[in-house]
């Protein structure tokens, strides 16, 4: 936990370091970098594949994700129908086209990330930057509601963040939109401590101090200056979240929580989940989408990790 | 210090009140409630609103949470409601699993991870490097339950060399002293236990490391790296100190800080894992447990279950700093 | 700092890699050892899906508890094994008068309970009175519920919705011969007798239950202690309990050398609970346990093809598709009853979703059960005339909500989240437009059903004992929330058949019950299902029971 708040922390740092000398130079000296970067052009190329997939997908797959092959599969309740020429990938435990619900489920693999994450991200910058502006311009009474509201946020950074989703998910009822939520919320304390701390530590940088001095008020400081420069931590810091997010669905599915209508709207990591229970008699219904899961979340994190070296000066070497 | 520390424990019984109410509103909320999930598909109507009744649940929050505080200040966390056994018992019957299987699991990270991500920064770009940092990108980016899954089914399916479930074999009676099972046979003696129980460990330990070992490479690697280029490592070299000396003296030992506040303070995401692992292997620890507390609607185990975790957070938290304050003359505790 | 010397770091791994040659070189000597010592294997072990809840039969109403107390306790009548017929258990024979209401029950002679203590009719009588004095924490239907279904209230209802008692009076005539007396006949006698929860304790052991306080906190239901660890409770059965280690999550069990009839056929006999479906599996194959419960049907043929045992149970059960007429009013037409019924391909679900020795049903009671009829209209899988109907009703685009439970596989229905996506399918096929609505077993699916807020769900019932009152009475009997209609000659047939004493005319009661409800059509019974059990090569498994009520004291190794 404290490896994310550190983490978190120190992307917070590394904006202000950069805006604070010459600002735009070193933004083009990081994305210089950054496509010098194997890894981030591993992760890129991964990205590009996925989005591909999620978009053209659902239009090319061969099949209905809801289609159902009677009378040929199953035949004695074991016994698969594997790949063949007109199933690729051959047929689930309901006799469906498991290559099309592959395809299909990147498009929901996707949104599921996306959604998520956003929202994390905007109630996380909301929690954040209130309790951050508390901080700086908010004088004593400011600081307490700041360390109150941060005192908040690490216990939930400390909760597992499973049993938060899960917990939600039990209050909200099953759906995919719930789903969202759940891993919007274990996301949200670490957006809130990564725009909280960027800008803390911007608020004291010399750029801000010299606004100030300049008689700009504190208010529009804040709006004009110290948000738009917390940018880069956030981005960074939303490309490893669609990662997590991607896993972490894949975890509720397996608690059990994972999207209902999974017939029609096929999800990576229900599709594994439900593999699992046949993994004696078909081992390859769960060998692709465990690969998907496992492969988008790579390029996702590879991506991340690789802008963040980018942004951090020590990590150059 | 102490009176930092006083303070500090002082500070644990708001933030702990506090806790409690947001708990129990939140709770609130949960519909259903425990009554159902006891008689399955035999429940009615009536039935269910008659055991809620026993239960005190059809009275209003702040009655029920009028009580609970009465209990917490008689000692009494209250009882469980899908065993029927106070949640005390319950917490002290399970935990010992699940502190012992996350100990194991940081044990392995620490003893992979060190020296990995050391090595990985001291040969920056070549080829150990370049395997462990994508290994270790490669382990957070498989779920958890998967991993245990593939170890279960070719480690202990296929080759038979690990228990598929469990934590002792069946008629290893190990004599409880810790409830860690593997130290208790180291304790009494008992040599046979403690095999047994590190073998039940070994799979679900290397499933529940895969997230931290990552962590820890890829911690170990940044901080060696930040280290080598401080002027003090460089000053130290063109000395002409002894390679090891400055290997050991002055980087590890300044790159390792970061790594040991972080192993101290990985519970929130063991515990994550630890539910899911544990319920691969039925661990009988208390993340299954609280698993099924959540779908039970078990509110007495829920609500001890966070105050322990925040608790626990605060007391570690306490630690880490004092930890700090006593390696790093620099840092001071008010 | 010293400890941050390299020596440490060198000595944590050379440490770590100890310990993993170790435990990898010990779990190899495990598995020789334990193969050498099978020459004489003494230790059966069986994995359940779920820990007991306690060890007090009394205290229970699931079957993974029963499935422990069953091999040390005993009822006055038992079922054959390997079927559903009464049979003397702790009474040899048994009668009752012409009302129903007074039951003689002729006692087993030299029977001894576990503690030593002799078994006769005062034991008997010790024991009902037992129950039905029960007060505080006991009252609640959680904890006693068979109690409160066969025999109602106790002494003093402390609940004024706790039901009326029925149970009158037990009297130990002589010391082989107990009466027991009711208020008045029930549907539920002389099938009540039998259950696990009404099984015979030890008077010494009673007297030690009651010394217990009946948990003094008004606001909790805790089991109290006697119930929850070995040593109090004893029984008459083919082994005592010895230990239960609930941190490892197990019970111990060992042959009772004194018991009655044909002694237990190995020594030590051992539950342990493993939650998953691939869990038990993954146990079995790699050889940590002798046996499993609710075997998943895609994992039947795999194990029978690694040369696993796998029998096959008779059916026991119903599994259903109920309707809620309230929720939507659509479903009150019969037609559009009958229309979902005829989508419904049954047999397909049979064969691709259900265990060996499935069928598909045609009324709410498995064919095993007395007051099966085959008289009863037949609803065949004929999607031209489930749209005609649907036509005829003038609800073409029928919209449906769906619910079914998640994270939960039971006896009828192991994987529901399939069933579902079959029935679905087939209800499109009709033109049916269908909203999924998944929800967790306990307690929100529960707790939906029962009030009538799905429109469409899917439950099942295990029968108790072979009494179709067991199954039918529990729906169709009254008006009831989950399927929301008042239908006079459905209820009216229902009362005619459980008053009836005499067993001949009841039997032909429920025949004409069930035909009336299959007429009405209050929902579809889609199939009865034997959950699969599966035993290792090497083991003599018991006889399988259509009630799950295997004893494993007929197990022995090869």
């Amino acid at each position: 936990m404290s490896t994310k708040t550190d983490k978190i922390d120190r992307l917070a740092e590394l904006t202000a370091q950069q805006e604070s000398s010459s600002g735009a130079s070193l933004w083009r000296e990081a994305l210089k970098r950054l496509r010098a970067s194997k890894m981030a052009l591993v992760g890129a190329w991964i990205i590009a594949v996925f989005l591909l997939l999620a978009i053209i997908g659902p239009w090319v797959a061969p099949y209905a994700p809801g289609q159902q092959w009677r009378g040929e599969v199953f035949v004695n309740r074991a016994e698969f129908v594997g790949a063949r020429a007109e199933n690729w990938f051959g047929l689930d435990h309901l006799g469906r086209d498991i290559f099309s619900r592959m395809l299909v489920g990147a498009r929901q693999t996707l949104l599921l990330g996306v959604v998520s994450t956003l929202i994390g991200l905007s109630v996380g910058a909301l929690i954040g930057s209130f309790s951050g502006a508390c901080a700086t311009l908010g004088g004593r009474v400011g600081q307490r509601i700041d360390s109150v509201v941060m005192r908040c946020i690490d216990i939930m950074l400390a909760l597992p963040s499973l049993l938060l989703a899960v917990s939600v998910a039990a209050v909200l009822g099953q759906s995919m939109t719930t789903v969202m939520i759940a891993i919007g919320v274990v996301q949200i304390p670490v957006f809130a401590r990564l725009l909280r701390g960027a800008m803390l530590v911007q608020g004291g940088s010399d750029y801000v101090l010299a606004a100030h001095s300049l008689g700009i008020r504190k208010r529009r400081i804040v709006l004009t200056q110290i948000m738009p420069n917390s940018l880069s931590p956030v981005i960074v810091q939303a490309t490893l979240s669609l990662a997590t997010a991607i896993i972490e669905a894949a975890a509720l599915s397996f608690l059990g929580l994972g999207n209902p209508d999974s017939a029609k709207n096929p999800e990576w990591g229900v599709m594994l989940t439900q593999a699992q229970n046949y993994a004696d008699s078909a081992p390859m219904m769960a060998v692709y989408p465990a690969l998907a899961i496992i492969i988008t979340a790579l390029g996702f994190t590879l991506l991340g990790e690789a802008m963040r070296e980018a942004l951090d000066p020590k990590l150059r070497g | 210090m102490l009176r930092f520390v006083v303070r500090r424990l002082l500070q644990l019984i708001p933030t702990l009140l506090g806790l409690s109410v947001l708990l129990f509103i939140w709770l609130n909320r949960l519909p259903g409630g425990p009554a159902s999930a006891i008689l399955g598909e035999k429940a009615t109507e009536a039935e269910v609103a008659r055991i809620n009744r026993a239960l005190g649940l059809d009275q209003p929050v702040y009655v029920q949470y009028g009580r609970f505080i009465k209990r917490l200040i008689e000692g009494d966390l209250g009882t469980s409601t899908q065993t029927g056994q106070p949640v005390m018992d319950e917490f002290l019957l399970r935990f010992p699993a699940t502190v012992e299987l996350s100990l194991m699991a940081i044990v392995l990270a620490v003893a992979v991870g060190v020296p990995l991500g050391y090595f990985a920064a001291k040969r920056r770009g070549g080829w150990l490097d370049v395997a462990a940092v994508s290994s270790s990108l490669i382990g957070i980016c498989i779920p958890v339950f998967f991993l245990a899954f593939m170890l279960r089914t070719v480690f202990s399916v296929n080759l038979g060399w690990f228990p598929s479930y469990g934590r002792l074999t069946t008629g290893i009676n190990a004599t409880e002293v810790t409830g860690l099972a593997v130290l208790d046979g180291l304790l009494t003696g008992e040599f046979d236990a403690t095999w047994d129980a590190l073998s039940h460990l070994i799979l679900p330990a290397i499933a529940l490391a895969s997230i931290p070992v990552a962590v820890i490479v890829r911690m170990t690697r940044a901080s060696v790296l930040e280290v080598l280029g401080e002027d003090y490592v460089r000053t130290a070299e063109s000395k002409g100190l002894r390679k090891g000396v400055v290997r050991t003296r002055h980087v590890l030992r300044n790159a390792l800080l970061p790594v040991i506040t972080s192993v101290g303070l990985l519970t929130g995401s063991l515990l994550s894992g630890a539910v899911l692992t544990e319920s691969v292997f039925t661990f009988g620890g208390i993340g299954s447990f609280i698993r099924t507390a959540i779908d039970g609607r078990d509110y007495p185990v829920l609500v001890g279950f966070i105050m322990f975790i925040a608790m626990a957070y605060v007391l570690i938290n306490l630690l880490v700093d004092l930890a700090y304050s006593l390696i790093d003359p620099r840092v001071r505790v008010h | 700092m010293r400890i941050f010397k390299s020596r440490v770091t060198r000595a944590i791994t050379v440490a770590a890699a100890t310990a993993l040659i170790v435990t990898g070189c010990s779990s190899e000597r495990d598995t020789t050892e334990g193969k050498g010592k099978d020459g004489a294997k003494d230790t059966f072990v069986f994995g359940g899906a779920g820990d007991p809840g306690s060890l007090d039969p009394a205290l229970a109403s699931d079957g993974e508890t029963f499935r422990v107390t069953r091999q040390a306790f005993e009822a006055l009548l038992e079922h054959e094994p390997g079927g559903s017929e009464l049979v003397g258990g702790l009474a040899e024979k048994w009668d009752s008068n012409d009302e129903g209401t007074v039951w003689t029950f002729n006692l087993r002679k030299g029977v001894k309970f576990h503690d030593g203590e002799a078994f006769n009719a005062e034991a008997v009588c010790a024991n009902y009175d037992h129950w039905f004095n029960w007060t505080g924490t006991y009252q609640s239907s959680a904890v006693s519920y068979y109690w409160q279904t066969i025999m109602g209230g106790f002494a003093k209802n402390e609940d004024k919705d706790a039901p009326k008692a029925n149970y009158k009076s037990c009297t130990a005539k002589d010391e082989n011969t107990a009466v027991i007396e009711v208020n008045k006949a029930s549907a539920n006698l002389p099938g009540g007798f039998s259950l696990q929860a009404l099984a015979i304790h030890s008077p010494k052991a009673l007297k030690a239950y009651e010394k217990e306080e009946a948990s003094a906190k008004g606001d909790a239901i805790t089991y109290p202690k006697y119930s929850q660890q070995a040593g109090t409770v004893a029984g008459t059965g083919p082994y005592k309990i010895t230990k239960w280690n609930k941190g490892n999550k197990e019970v111990q069990l060992e042959r009772f050398d004194d018991y009655w009839g044909k002694k237990a056929g190995v020594k030590n006999l051992v539950f342990r609970t493993i939650d998953t479906e691939e869990g038990r599996r993954s146990a079995l194959q790699a050889g940590d346990i002798d046996g499993y419960d609710l075997v998943s049907p895609a994992d039947v043929k795999t194990l029978e093809k690694a040369g696993f045992q796998v029998p096959t149970r008779e059916v026991f059960n119903i599994f259903y598709l109920g309707f809620s007429q309230e929720k939507n009013k659509a479903l009150q037409n019969k037609d559009v009853r009958a229309a979902i019924a005829h989508a419904i391909d049954k047999d397909n679900l049979v064969k691709t979703q259900l265990p060996e020795g499935g069928v598909a049903a045609t009324q709410f009671i498995p064919d095993t059960v007395e007051g099966y009829s085959d008289k009863v209209e037949k609803y065949d899988y004929d999607p031209a005339k489930a749209k005609s109907l649907l036509k005829k009703a003038g609800e073409e685009k029928l919209k449906v909500e769906f619910c079914y439970p998640t994270e939960v596989s039971r006896p009828y229905m192991p994987s529901p989240g399939d069933l579902f996506e079959l029935m679905k399918s087939d209800l499109e096929k009709i033109g049916i437009t269908v909203t999924p609505k998944p929800a967790k077993w306990a307690p929100d699916y529960i707790d939906a059903t029962e009030a009538g807020g799905c429109e469409l769900h899917l439950l099942g019932w295990t029968g108790d004992f072979n009494d179709a009152y067991n199954f039918i009475g529990t729906w169709f009997a009254e008006y009831d929330k989950q399927w929301g209609f008042k239908d006079k000659k459905v209820f009216e047939a229902m009362e005619e058949a459980s008053k009836e004493v005499d067993h001949a005319k009841r039997v032909k009661l429920y025949e004409r019950a069930n035909e009336v409800v299959m007429d009405y059509l209050p929902g579809v019974p889609v199939s009865s299902s034997p959950p699969a059990i599966a035993f290792a090569k090497d083991v003599n498994p018991p006889l399988v029971s259509p009630l799950t009520q295997e004893n494993f004291a007929e197990v022995t190794f090869k």
